[in-house]
């Protein structure tokens, strides 16, 4: 596990991210998705910036299908940004870093 | 006088980016790698790379792309996370904006590729990572058993097809001429895979569902005829475009927006060359990507001398 960023599973998903008193930004990823591991350190990176204010926490689709069926997801890397217990922002493939840093000053 | 930052300066950060970064460093160069995102581009999206020589066995994307970064790395290329906002190519000295600063340089290299090209139709934008999709290496896990389309004729489409195969009951690939246009090695694969159905001479003309992708729209081309596909995904590999948007009308384009270099890779402004899938080319592989960037910085560097 990386400092800051918790493994979830579907068995937590609802105390860890819908229970959250913080904003939730949720990875979701599998070992066998190369855009996945490519974007990963930049959500290691925005932890490390964000870490205070937002609760970062990742998904393996491959162990856990439970939780990305539920919302719906066919297409990973997919970041989704939850805020008392809703879906408020969804942000879907590679993106740069500074289009995250929007995302979250938007939703913070 | 006023220093300059550096001698050269490539933007972008796929196979000729780091092949750019790779010949400048060990030209020892005062180079500067600038990447939007992560390095990789397209290739971190290609499942599976066989005509890249070096690799008898073939290799994927994220590997290949992870093997050039390390290579880089030895020779100490400096690489940042940053965005190309503009170029100022008025002066002998280049300026370009980035996010939060602005640097010079003698020479810049443009490599900054090409991405998937829209076609326009409803429910693409919608559906887009709710059953859409333009990386099957990502994204055909979540379709096992299920019945997808795919849209080209090409390479892509066609490799990307059959790497589908491996997870999916059924492939419709849907071409608008009669025969499909990527390599003949592909080609023969192709129409050997019996989960793959062509329909052909026909275009995709809209994307259905409620939360996700259910039904396509496909219309044939010479006799008019549509007709409704029932799919769990679409996947679309119809053609690129050039990753431009930081230029205005500073350097030659074609039509399509690639940028026109000579033999040498010089663009129309002396010191700036383009490599890669952003320039104009008959041929678009990784092999030309990274002889463009050998090329650029073997001229880059005749320019500063």
């Amino acid at each position: 596990m990386v400092e800051g960023i918790l493994e979830i599973d579907d068995g937590i998903f609802d105390a860890e991210v819908l229970k959250s008193d913080k904003p939730v930004l949720i990875d979701f990823w599998a070992p066998w998705c190369g855009p996945c591991m490519a974007i990963s350190p930049l959500v290691e990176q925005l932890a490390g910036e964000f870490g205070d204010k937002i609760k970062f926490v990742k998904c393996n689709v491959d162990d856990n299908p439970i939780s990305p069926g539920k919302y719906g997801i066919r297409s990973i890397p997919t970041l989704m940004f939850f805020k008392d217990g809703n879906v408020v922002e969804q942000v879907i493939g590679i993106v740069a870093k500074s289009k995250l840093e929007e995302v979250i000053n938007k939703i913070l | 006088m006023k220093s300059v930052d550096y001698d050269l300066v490539i933007i972008g950060g796929g196979p000729a980016g780091l092949t750019a970064g790779l010949y400048a460093a060990r030209a020892r160069l005062n180079v500067i790698l600038i990447e939007k995102i992560v390095p990789g581009g397209q290739v971190l999206i290609t499942d599976w790379i066989e005509n890249y020589p070096g690799f008898p066995e073939g290799i994927s994307g994220p590997d290949l792309i992870q093997k050039m970064t390390e290579q880089v790395k030895k020779f100490d290329l400096n690489i940042e996370s940053n965005e190309v906002i503009s170029l100022d190519l008025s002066e002998p000295v280049k300026k370009i904006k980035l996010s939060d600063r602005t640097i010079t340089s003698h020479t810049i290299i443009i490599a900054t590729g090409a991405s998937p090209k829209k076609l326009g139709i409803p429910g693409e934008d919608m559906f887009f990572g709710r059953g859409l999709s333009t990386c099957a290496t990502c994204d055909a896990p979540f379709f096992k058993n299920k019945i997808v389309a795919a849209v080209g004729g090409g390479d892509t489409a066609v490799q990307e097809s059959i790497f589908l195969t491996k997870f999916v009951q059924k492939v419709y690939l849907i071409h608008r001429r009669d025969q499909l246009r990527a390599t003949r090695i592909l080609q023969e694969r192709a129409f050997a895979n019996d989960k793959i159905e062509f329909i052909w001479d026909s275009v995709l003309t809209s994307i259905d569902g409620l939360a996700n992708v259910e039904k396509i729209t496909v219309k044939n081309v010479k006799t008019g005829e549509t007709k409704e596909l029932s799919v769990d995904g679409c996947f679309i590999w119809t053609g690129i475009l050039p990753n431009t948007n930081f230029l205005k009308d500073e350097i030659k384009v074609d039509n399509y927006g690639f940028i026109i270099v000579d033999s040498n890779m010089q663009s129309s402004v002396p010191g700036v060359f383009a490599a890669g899938d952003v320039r104009t080319t008959g041929l678009r592989q990784i092999v030309t990507a990274v002889g463009d960037a050998a090329s650029a910085v073997f001229s880059a560097e005749h320019y500063i001398a």
